[in-house]
């Protein structure tokens, strides 16, 4: 351990004015902090020259506990020689529980191993899900990891791996949930538990899950894989209630912010009464968020999985779309399904992608019509908003042999495992 | 080193929910009923069974002491049976068995934690983001300051329900975009070719460098006798692709970096489906602490917005109705060759009809 080096006192003048304001200020709660922490102390120095300067002055490397290939962000200062307390400041990334409920005593463990190995500061979460525990030296940063990992914590991921998974409130506290996104969260995590500590992606692959789509857990544009929750029987409509909602609000407003609103026009309303074309409805939640007592979703439940949703970096944003309209997600059975399938994507990815390709880029390059051989789902309507209308179409069927006469190689189409009960046609 | 302990048990995996679900939350798993707000920051779940569970919304700075932290368990631990929740834009869910508790607890966070109630319905709810200078390697900007500075000015806006539909904000400090797609979205840009510090450049995995540019304007160079790299200009379009592989090529510059707002991105895919969000407004200064002209422009967004949605409308699909002339319009934000895309699909974007608002 090095020698604590009594610093002179370190001026704020910038982030002090951090302080001022109604809404809660993590400067004044880090002040007090640095008054028994050295280490944050000299932590707010530096950001305040950051301040100053409009630079950054963190270094990214490489940290793992053994047998781990990821979980713990790295960081060195460029300002060792100001600030030798803060020198090395990694985050630890710890799995979160499903849908972020917790209960205070496994709170104060996480502040007591923080308080004891690392700077004392914890953030609420990642924009991942995981738990951060910010500012452990390399030494702190292992023995915080084991009093984590003894009291049955686990670290999360990082690097080119699968990622710390997300999830909505669920059926723990929401009536509009389509599946158990709590229970299918863990599910996920604890299959591919090996995966997810040790990187072996072309890149990372992140699962959000939400239980309808109002999705709650930004799945659509955050993740390789948004699992979102939907119904393939009727809108369950209690026209009681429906009566007494124009009763409050008049017919008008349920014309304007109901009807009217629904992006397939499938609703009419007539002598008090909604009536629902229930097979042109593409379950958006609309009219069940305004009409939450009167509407209510299906009973026969399950989710739409979605692939290939990122970021800007590097080819562009990608949005999610459509690779299975409809699975069943009730059972553990049901679950095993959809693991399989994601064993077939990243076989498939991981044979073909080049390096830092996530799979939405590698959809992109490849096209969506091979990746769907490669992976073993048929083609469904569902997926396109339209079919092409760029007329230059290599048909397989219909053109020459290859050069030396060879047989065509598709890549490996694995039998259809989603029969016809899964998907919505 | 580490000294050699006996380890741990790796691969612990997700931890058990179960055990730390609030007792109404586990007995009433899957059968809730239907949901009301009862005032801005409280709403009431009611289950099949008639149990109600009222949950109190309240705004954290996501970045907390260990002191905080236990302060929010004793607040949970007198009021919540010892359980509470995080959602995903960091609030802090207090759940409660009765309904007298709820103002009792209220006071208790104002008093003892100063964090505000709010974030529920029509509100502006807490803005996500990441590190920043902080924590981060690769800003050009803060994240924790500029969402305070920020969240200041939009206080009311979260303790109170008077918007049209929800508005989600967020921050990011390079355009990676960690912050995400969201209704508005305040972002830094680089407008420089990454600098490259050749004496270091043998440090990094060149042919990685060169294949991670997504305009493919890096190629090797020898400089001094040593390999290295260079960025063809014309090429280049500052987005970083290179910097995030190898810190040697530094695409930051405080001198030049600007802000830039987004708005319009949507994850739901209620009424007309998720969107991503599009230019607003380009060339705000990065201004630390308080980055004042990132508020105004917000602020401005927000009253046009206020002014001329629909009830459930969010601000993509309010735009999507009244056009972007409007918007610009409404706004005062000037519309120039840079809002039109040059990138991929960029005829996607454009207007391929005669359809004009005059």
């Amino acid at each position: 351990m090095a020698k604590r080096k009594q610093t002179e006192e370190i001026k704020t003048p910038l982030l002090d004015k951090l302080e001022k304001g109604p809404w809660p200020s993590f400067v004044t709660d880090l002040k007090h902090l640095a008054k028994r922490k050295p280490a944050v102390k000299q932590l707010l120095g530096q950001l305040e020259q950051s301040y100053e300067t409009c630079t950054d002055y963190w270094l990214g490397t490489v940290i793992n506990l053994d047998g781990y290939g990821g979980g713990v962000i790295g960081r060195y200062s460029e300002l060792t020689e100001k600030f030798p307390e803060m020198s090395r400041f990694h985050t630890i990334r710890i799995l979160e529980p499903s849908a972020w409920v917790y209960s205070t005593e496994a709170l104060r463990e996480l502040c007591d191993i923080s308080e004891k190995y690392s700077a004392g500061i914890l953030q609420f979460h990642g924009m991942t899900g995981d738990i951060l525990m910010l500012g452990s030296n390399n030494e702190q940063t292992f023995e915080a990891g084991e009093a984590l990992m003894e009291k049955g914590w686990d670290l999360g991921g990082s690097g080119a791996a699968m990622r710390t998974l997300a999830c909505c409130v669920g059926p723990a506290r929401c009536e509009m949930s389509c599946f158990d996104t709590l229970g299918l969260t863990k599910y996920i995590t604890d299959t591919f538990i090996s995966e997810l500590h040790r990187p072996e992606f072309p890149y990372k692959y992140k699962f959000k899950i939400s239980g309808c789509a109002n999705d709650c857990a930004c799945s659509m544009q955050r993740s390789d894989m948004p699992i979102i929750g939907t119904w393939r029987d009727k809108i369950q409509v209690d026209q009681e209630e429906v009566a007494k909602f124009i009763d409050r609000r008049g017919e008008k407003s349920v014309m304007n912010t109901v009807i009217s609103r629904c992006p397939t026009q499938c609703m009419t309303l007539k002598d008090r009464r909604i009536e629902i074309d229930d097979a042109n409805c593409v379950h958006c939640m609309h009219c069940i968020n305004v009409m939450h007592r009167a509407l209510a979703i299906g009973k026969e439940r399950g989710a739409t999985i979605l692939i290939g949703g990122k970021r800007s970096l590097k080819i562009g944003d990608t949005m999610s779309s459509v690779l299975v309209p409809f699975m069943k997600m009730e059972t553990e059975e049901d679950w095993r399904k959809l693991t399989d399938l994601v064993r077939r994507i990243w076989d498939f990815w991981g044979e073909h992608a080049m390096e830092h390709e996530r799979v939405g880029e590698f959809i992109d390059r490849i096209g969506l019509g091979t990746f769907l051989e490669g992976v073993g789902v048929e083609p469904d309507p569902q997926m396109v908003k339209e079919p092409r209308s760029n007329p230059y179409i290599k048909f397989e069927e219909y053109t020459r042999p290859r050069m030396a006469g060879e047989e065509k190689k598709a890549p490996s189409v694995v039998d259809k495992e989603l029969d016809g009960k899964e998907t919505a046609s | 080193m580490a000294t050699k302990k006996k380890m741990a048990p790796r691969d612990n995996g997700s931890p058990d929910f179960k055990k730390y679900l609030h007792p109404l939350m586990a007995k009433n798993y899957g059968k809730w009923k239907y949901h009301e707000i009862l005032r801005p920051g409280v709403l009431m779940y009611v289950a099949e069974s008639g149990d109600a569970l009222y949950t109190v919304r309240v705004g954290s700075p996501r970045t907390m002491s260990v002191d905080t932290v236990r302060k929010i368990c004793k607040i949970a631990d007198k009021y919540c049976q010892g359980h509470l929740r995080f959602t995903s834009r960091s609030n802090i869910e207090f759940n409660l068995a009765n309904r007298e508790d709820i103002d009792p607890l209220i006071q208790e966070v104002h008093d003892v934690l100063g964090f505000p109630v709010g974030g529920t319905g029509p509100s502006v709810s807490n803005i996500i983001h990441t590190q920043g200078w902080l924590h981060c390697n690769l800003p050009g900007t803060d994240a924790a300051g500029a969402v305070k500075a920020l969240m200041d000015v939009l206080y009311e806006d979260f303790v109170n329900e008077r918007l049209p539909q929800r508005v989600k904000i967020s921050t990011s400090c390079c355009q990676i975009n960690c912050g995400g797609q969201t209704d508005i979205a305040i972002n830094l840009q680089h407008h420089r070719l990454p600098k490259i510090n050749h004496d270091k450049m043998q440090n990094c995995e060149l042919p990685k460098v060169v294949a991670i540019c997504p305009v493919a304007a890096i190629r090797p160079r020898k400089v001094n006798g040593k390999d290295s790299l260079e960025v063809i200009e014309e090429k280049c379009m500052y987005c970083g692709a290179c910097h995030g592989q190898c810190p040697s090529m530094e695409i930051r510059d405080a001198e030049t970096d600007t802000l830039s707002i987004w708005v319009g991105g949507k994850s739901a895919s209620t009424r007309s489906g998720p969107s991503f969000m599009k230019l607003a407004t380009y060339g705000l200064p990065n201004n630390p602490p308080r980055w004042p002209e990132v508020s105004e422009a917000v602020c401005r967004i927000l009253d046009a917005y206020k002014g001329s949605a629909k009830a459930y409308e969010r601000i993509g699909e309010w735009i999507d109705r009244i056009g972007w002339k409007r918007f610009f319009e409404l706004t005062g934000f000037k519309f120039t060759k840079y809002h039109i895309d040059n990138y991929r699909f960029a005829r996607t974007t454009f207007n391929t009809s005669s359809q004009v608002r005059l």
